[in-house]
């Protein structure tokens, strides 16, 4: 393979992947819209409806009772936390939010590892492996399909929450709680909707992730991914989670095949998307779509 | 009578009434168990500790423990973080009748977090395919065991069966190796030594990094199978790294059986989510798989048929579940050696080390322990901690591993004792450590 080829299949790896990543970096965009906090455990709901889903279907269920299944088990996740965590904590500064989604992390992984246990599990949904070539690219078809999967996905969440009477609360309890609550916004519901979005997300990100890794407590590691994703993309912009991804996805494909093929070092690829972070908060904070930073002083 | 008084009054009578209710503490050999069941290695952790556990809770049942003296154990959380080994460790090292007689740290890095302080407290540590390696050397280091293989034995002997799925060692010469490895300093500890392996025999080798925790590997794929195009691909990770090479190797379309991995990429863990991918997979090991052994009929039939089990009954027999059987067979021996030399009753670090290192499992005695099968024989003494460092290969056949080698592998003794007696001079040096003359230990 010429290193042209070798460059060209790194791009599309690193365009599917980024598809990917971007999908778990939607999770923390729609926690972060309505309460303005970054929710820690998204990592941790993601290995939560991924073991979920497949333990049901290992008890017996068909997938798609095995999904709803899930999704109750999610909902009811959204309705406890919305219960028994952001309530208590209305108006609350976001860091007082944010410690409560580290305590929720260990909370949500802990009766996950007890209820269904520490043993990876497979996923197979479909062949895995079946590839189609274009030139000397090389694609997997599951991979491919994951990838319009998750675009489409994105598509009708950005549309919903844009062009619905939902969208526009959400970021009005975004912006200000007890404002939103004195305009008449239920904010228990709107965070109930939005908990329970994030679980379905979560869950559409398990099922990928997990066909292509095995459903295991990794997945909850996937936050690692988003982090660089959301500060690319900006934390209140879907359309940013998606582009975020790409570049996160593409860039650190191409970095490591170039630091590898030029000066013989590897491992880059963890570290490259945080170095990119890091260069794009020195000259837009925001994100690429994230909204702009305005304080009164 | 006033408030202070009422409660100086009931704190006496609590006091009094335990006095009454506990028994004399009675000997007992205390094992700490520092575990892991969460995080993303808990497959590991909870399947090795709780098969160590079982075997424990097995020789409890039946013999009342070791000559009559039961092995109690605490676990003790660690995630698989060195900062809580520490303090496990600082915790339970006093516990028990004399103290902490033993304790596995379950993981190389935990391993280092005390290896000094072990050593100077006077408990032995016992590595089991993991570990510090040049601990071989227990002239240097009294107190680690890096038991029954090192890493360093394990590459040599993966070079040896290379060699022999290739018609022999001249037939080294010109292969293309590619190791994908853990980036850390557990992944790079074999490097300088494949390099070693690569001038004296002839192969090419190449190395690359996976940044933990290794769940994306398609850029280094992309090099091994479509620039470099190896001949063999050896896999050093641990966790979702190795499951993820498996499946990368298929969709890179890269044999199977042309992948070997370490004994820490090849636990059911590791196949399994690998689902067809890993049919042919292969991987070195110090012990077989499965549940076919009557040390494993014993413990079902003492420990799980009485709902007593430290693990789900259907992890018995897997990989990691008889790596922690093991561990717990060599413990016992260590003590009951022990015992014949400082007398039937409690032990301490010191003594077990004393037995550690006067292990000698013949065929006879494992036989005699119901592990013909298991685990190869293993000698140790105060030169050799490692024991033996023989190895098998195993095939995952899409449903369990099976071995393929009948015969025990020996690695390159030679080359690695002289690497570890360097490397073990150069700590000595470093620590100001006078070594023991082991020629004059009994």
């Amino acid at each position: 393979m010429d290193l042209l080829w070798l460059y060209a299949q790194a791009l599309v790896d690193g365009l599917l992947a980024g598809v990917m990543y971007s999908l778990v970096a939607l999770g923390f965009v729609l926690i972060f819209k309505a309460s303005g906090v970054l929710n820690f455990a998204q990592g941790a709901m993601v290995f939560m409806a991924g073991l979920t889903f497949v333990s049901l279907m290992e008890l017996g269920l068909h997938p798609a009772l095995a999904g709803l299944a899930t999704v109750a088990v999610m909902v009811a996740l959204a309705l406890a936390v919305e219960r028994v965590v952001l309530r208590p904590l209305v108006n609350q500064p976001p860091i007082i939010l944010f410690m409560a989604t580290i305590g929720l992390t260990f909370i949500v992984e802990g009766a996950t590892l007890s209820v269904w246990g520490s043993t990876p599990k497979l996923l197979e949904l479909g062949d895995p492996y079946a590839a189609f070539e274009v030139g000397e690219l090389y694609i997997v078809y599951s991979e491919f399909y994951a990838a319009i999967a998750v675009a489409a996905l994105v598509i009708a969440l950005a549309l919903f929450f844009n062009k619905t009477r939902i969208g526009r609360a959400l970021r009005a309890v975004a912006d200000d709680h007890q404002a939103a609550l004195s305009v008449g916004i239920p904010l228990t519901t709107i965070w109930v909707v939005v908990w329970s979005v994030a679980g379905v997300v979560a869950l559409v990100a398990g099922i990928v992730w997990g066909g292509r890794l095995g459903v295991q407590f990794s997945l909850a590691l996937l936050a690692l991914k988003a982090l660089p994703v959301l500060i690319l993309g900006g934390f209140t912009s879907i359309p940013g989670a998606i582009v975020g991804g790409l570049l996160v996805g593409a860039g650190e494909k191409l970095a490591e095949v170039y630091m590898s093929e030029t000066f013989g070092l590897g491992g880059v690829e963890n570290f490259f998307p945080y170095l990119m972070a890091m260069l794009f908060l020195m000259v837009r904070p925001q994100g690429l779509f994230g909204e702009r930073i305005i304080e009164r002083v | 009578m006033n408030s202070g008084k009422r409660l100086v009054a009931g704190g006496a009578i609590l006091l009094a009434a335990l006095a009454v209710s506990l028994p004399a503490a009675a000997d007992e050999l205390f094992v700490p168990m520092p575990i892991y069941r969460t995080g993303p290695y808990a497959a590991g952790g909870s399947g090795i500790g709780g098969g160590t556990e079982d075997y424990f809770a097995m020789l409890n049942a039946r013999d009342g423990g070791i000559n009559g003296i039961p092995i109690a154990w605490e676990e003790c959380e660690t995630a698989y973080q060195p900062d809580r080994m520490v303090e496990c460790y600082e915790r339970q090292k006093n516990e028990g009748t004399k103290g902490a007689t033993v304790i596995n740290p379950l993981g190389t890095g935990l391993t280092y977090a005390i290896l000094e302080r072990a050593a100077q407290d006077k408990i032995p540590l016992l590595t089991l395919g993991y570990g510090r390696t040049d601990a071989t050397d227990g002239s240097v280091f009294p107190y680690a065991f890096p038991m029954v293989v090192n890493y360093w034995s394990q590459a040599t002997a993966m070079v040896e069966y290379i060699a022999q799925e290739s018609g022999g060692k001249d037939k080294l010469k010109g292969l293309k190796i590619a190791r994908i490895y853990h980036d850390s300093a557990y992944g790079k500890e074999t490097e300088f030594l494949w390099d070693e392996m690569a001038e004296m025999y002839g192969f090419e080798i190449r190395h690359f990094p996976v940044a933990h925790p290794g769940l994306d590997q398609k850029a280094t794929w992309l090099q091994i199978a479509r620039r470099f195009k190896p001949d063999w691909v050896i896999s050093r990770g641990f966790g979702v790294m190795c499951s993820t090479t498996v499946m990368e190797a298929a969709r890179a379309q890269f044999p199977r059986e042309r992948l070997l991995g370490i004994w820490w990429c090849g636990s059911e863990e590791d196949a399994i989510p690998a689902g067809s991918a890993a049919v042919g997979y292969r991987t070195t090991t110090f012990h077989a798989p499965g549940s076919d052994f009557p040390v494993i009929d014993e413990i079902v039939k003492y420990v799980h048929d009485r709902g007593n089990g430290n693990v789900e009954r259907d992890r018995v027999g897997s990989i990691y579940y008889n790596r922690g059987v093991l561990q717990g067979i060599i413990i016992a021996e260590a003590m009951r050696k022990a015992m014949e030399k400082f007398g039937v009753g409690a032990l301490s670090g010191e003594q077990v080390q004393w037995g550690m290192e006067h292990l000698d499992f013949t065929l006879g005695r494992i036989q005699e322990l119901g592990a013909e099968g298991l685990m190869p024989p293993i000698k140790t003494s105060c030169y050799d901690h490692e024991g033996g460092g023989l190895v098998k290969v195993q095939e995952w056949d899409g449903a369990k591993w099976k071995i393929i080698t009948p015969d025990w592998i020996k690695p390159d003794h030679d080359l690695v004792r002289a690497e570890i007696e360097k490397s073990a001079a150069k700590y000595a040096a470093e620590k100001g450590i006078t070594p023991r003359d082991c020629s004059a230990e009994n």
